[in-house]
């Protein structure tokens, strides 16, 4: 005789745990009929399904994590350049008659036009071609450097209270270097003597790569007006034009921060055409 | 865990399959648009700037 015949003649209490009964010695008499009841397999089955529960969490906890990595290095990428490229289609600059002039903008090396620092975080004023991160690079500028509303959003960001673009000190910008688009991934392929091009709306200001570093996040003398003046030294007032850049180092990292720092070359008027350095 | 939902959904094999599919869907698309960008604050591996 089966356990499963031998189940229909056992006592209520075997029915309720089939599996423990049928698990027990072969024969039904009982003693042994009795023992599941009493012994081990009735505590065991809440245990059983509660280590079950919990290994189904964990296994739901592992996937969670694993669509962070994923969210994180590829779906902010994806929404990132395609809210950056929007941002710039939507400044609309490109579109205007007088930069399509063919020919190269004339290089004015006097003082130049030097617009007002946005009030607002978060605005828009600017745009940055790097010929070395191939001719298509344009991003968008705005205001402050809080990640949420600029750095993850818009693209790249501008320390508030540093100089603006063409302005003696330093116009310090800071953007990620992987995910969220990341307009300064390529930062270390940068080297001295790269155009770092920043257009406003009517000014083209073309800086050259005059260093790169990498220095740890305290060091904030990187985005003094005079660079590498710390904040206990006198600041003596600034008579470069300086632009700096910062992201992380190493990539996927937050130990340090990869700085390059450049100075004004020329600028020109938009009307004139593009800068030389972005017609090859 | 995974049981009783697959036991609560009513109908046939082919129609609780594809109710799962729209409720991991569902699942993902709020991890991706509300818990993630909230978690991506407290990741240490995204600062880019100097200072505060």
């Amino acid at each position: 005789m089966t356990h499963a015949q031998a189940g229909h003649n056992v006592p209520l209490s075997q029915e309720v745990f089939p599996i423990a009964y049928q698990r027990g010695p072969s024969g039904m008499g009982p003693r042994n009929a009795r023992r599941p009841s009493r012994g081990s397999a009735a505590p065991m089955r809440p245990v059983a399904w509660l280590i079950g529960v919990l290994g189904e969490l964990l296994v739901t906890a592992g996937l969670v994590l694993g669509l962070f990595v994923v969210w994180q290095l590829w779906w902010t990428d994806v929404e990132g350049a395609r809210a950056q490229s929007e941002i710039i289609a939507e400044m609309d600059w490109e579109s205007a008659p007088q930069a399509q002039a063919p020919a190269a903008a004339t290089e004015n090396h006097g003082p130049p036009p030097v617009m007002e620092e946005p009030l607002e975080a978060g605005g828009l004023f600017a745009q940055m071609y790097v010929p070395r991160f191939g001719d298509d690079y344009i991003k968008p500028v705005a205001e402050g450097t809080d990640k949420a509303t600029v750095l993850d959003t818009i693209g790249i960001g501008h320390y508030v209270d540093t100089a603006m673009p063409g302005a003696l000190g330093n116009f310090a910008l800071a953007a990620h270097r992987t995910t969220y688009g990341k307009p300064f991934n390529q930062i270390a392929e940068l080297k001295d003597g790269d155009a770092l091009v920043v257009r406003t709306k009517d000014t083209w200001y073309v800086y050259k790569v005059t260093e790169s570093k990498i220095v740890y996040p305290q060091n904030v003398e990187v985005i003094a007006p005079v660079p590498g003046v710390t904040s206990d030294q006198p600041m003596p007032e600034p008579t470069k034009r300086f632009i700096t850049l910062t992201s992380c180092h190493p990539m996927f990292s937050a130990t340090e921060r990869y700085i390059v720092h450049g100075e004004l070359e020329y600028w020109s008027p938009v009307g004139e055409g593009k800068p030389k350095e972005l017609m090859g | 865990m995974y049981a009783l939902i697959w036991r609560a959904i009513p109908g046939p094999g082919w129609f609780k399959f594809l109710v799962c599919l729209v409720l991991v869907f569902g699942a993902v698309a709020v991890c991706f648009t509300e818990f993630f960008p909230w978690l991506s604050d407290y990741m240490p591996f995204n600062e880019t700037t100097v200072g505060a």
